[in-house]
């Protein structure tokens, strides 16, 4: 799900958790931690950008704190730019061109 | 289980330097359970091969599918349909399953996506040990349940050998040695005896060194 994120266009992902020891599922926050940790090595080997995910623990009253997160986070991909599937995307052929190209 | 590790992807997406348009192809047999080649990662791997493609400016496109078993004939036959509008298979079974399929269908180049691995057990979630290595000729009876041959290190048949310090193997201090644990057991269920019953040789004609190997049950076929 999170690689497909990235294949739909996302130029970042946030994954917010529950606070470690507070999670309702046990342990489905550390899971997650461990699922993200995968994601950004997979990311930095193929050079998209290890840095464009990142994951969060916070509590559900913690609404401030996930406003700074988000704030941070997106600040930190505006700075990143596109990623690199965008990229290509927008300096490949054009959706219209390529039916020119097909026919 | 047979247990393998996922091949680099760099590796990976060499191999399919020639290619645009792929199958990769599951196993929900062993490789499910040992995470390294199940539905999920047919999923995990196809979209990293996607990234990966696309930012190279060069799309590849992929079909997913995950099969019953890739080392029985009637799993393999749904994909005969379709399988040469394909130009390759990226399998992640076990060398047995794409093995098979490379036979099943001699006109699609097959590209392994894993390093299969040893026949071994979960000892927790992530982490996969060796037990077998299908020597043909089972001694687990005398052994107290451990096997020489894979737990020991030379697979020797009566030891613990000089390299054996405190318990660990000399070729690696976090590696027990087989033939303490084989003692230790013995001594606990009372059947020291059965060390003096092991064979002075052991032949190795029905392991690998007979070459591959056949099993024929004739009740069966």
């Amino acid at each position: 799900m999170l690689l497909k994120a990235f294949e739909n266009g996302a130029d970042g992902v946030m994954v917010i958790g529950c606070l470690e020891g507070d999670c309702h599922y046990v342990n489905g926050n550390i899971r997650a931690r461990a699922r993200v940790e995968r994601v950004y090595n997979i990311l930095e080997q193929i050079n998209i950008g290890p840095e464009r995910i990142r994951m969060y623990n916070l509590s559900a009253g913690e609404g401030a704190k996930f406003a700074a997160f988000t704030s941070e986070f997106v600040t930190r991909v505006e700075e990143l730019g596109p990623s690199p599937i965008n990229l290509a995307r927008s300096n490949g052929p054009k959706e219209s061109e390529q039916e020119v190209q097909a026919t | 289980m047979i247990t393998g590790t996922p091949k680099p992807i760099e590796e990976i997406l060499e191999m399919l330097e020639p290619y645009d348009n792929i199958i990769v192809a599951g196993c929900f047999g062993c490789v499910t359970v040992c995470r390294v080649g199940g539905d999920k990662e047919v999923q995990v791997l196809s979209s990293t091969l996607r990234l990966a493609r696309e930012a190279a400016g060069r799309k590849i496109e992929i079909k997913e599918v995950c099969l019953e078993r890739q080392c029985d004939p009637e799993y393999l036959e749904p994909m005969r349909p379709y399988i040469e509008d394909y130009q390759a298979v990226l399998s992640i079974a076990c060398g047995a399953g794409i093995q098979f399929m490379a036979e099943k269908f001699t006109k699609s180049p097959l590209l392994p996506g894993i390093n299969t691995g040893f026949l071994g057990v979960t000892e927790r979630q992530g982490e996969w040990t060796e037990r077998c290595q299908g020597c043909g000729d089972c001694v687990l009876h005398l052994t107290g349940g451990i096997c020489p041959v894979t737990r020991c290190a030379k697979s020797i048949f009566h030891g613990p050998c000089g390299g054996s310090v405190q318990g660990t193997c000399e070729v690696d201090k976090e590696v027990k040695c087989g033939w303490q644990l084989i003692i230790d057991r013995l001594v606990t269920l009372d059947q020291m005896d059965n060390y003096g019953k092991l064979k002075p040789y052991k032949g190795w004609d029905s392991s690998r060194d007979g070459g591959p190997r056949r099993i024929i049950r004739e009740d069966m076929v």
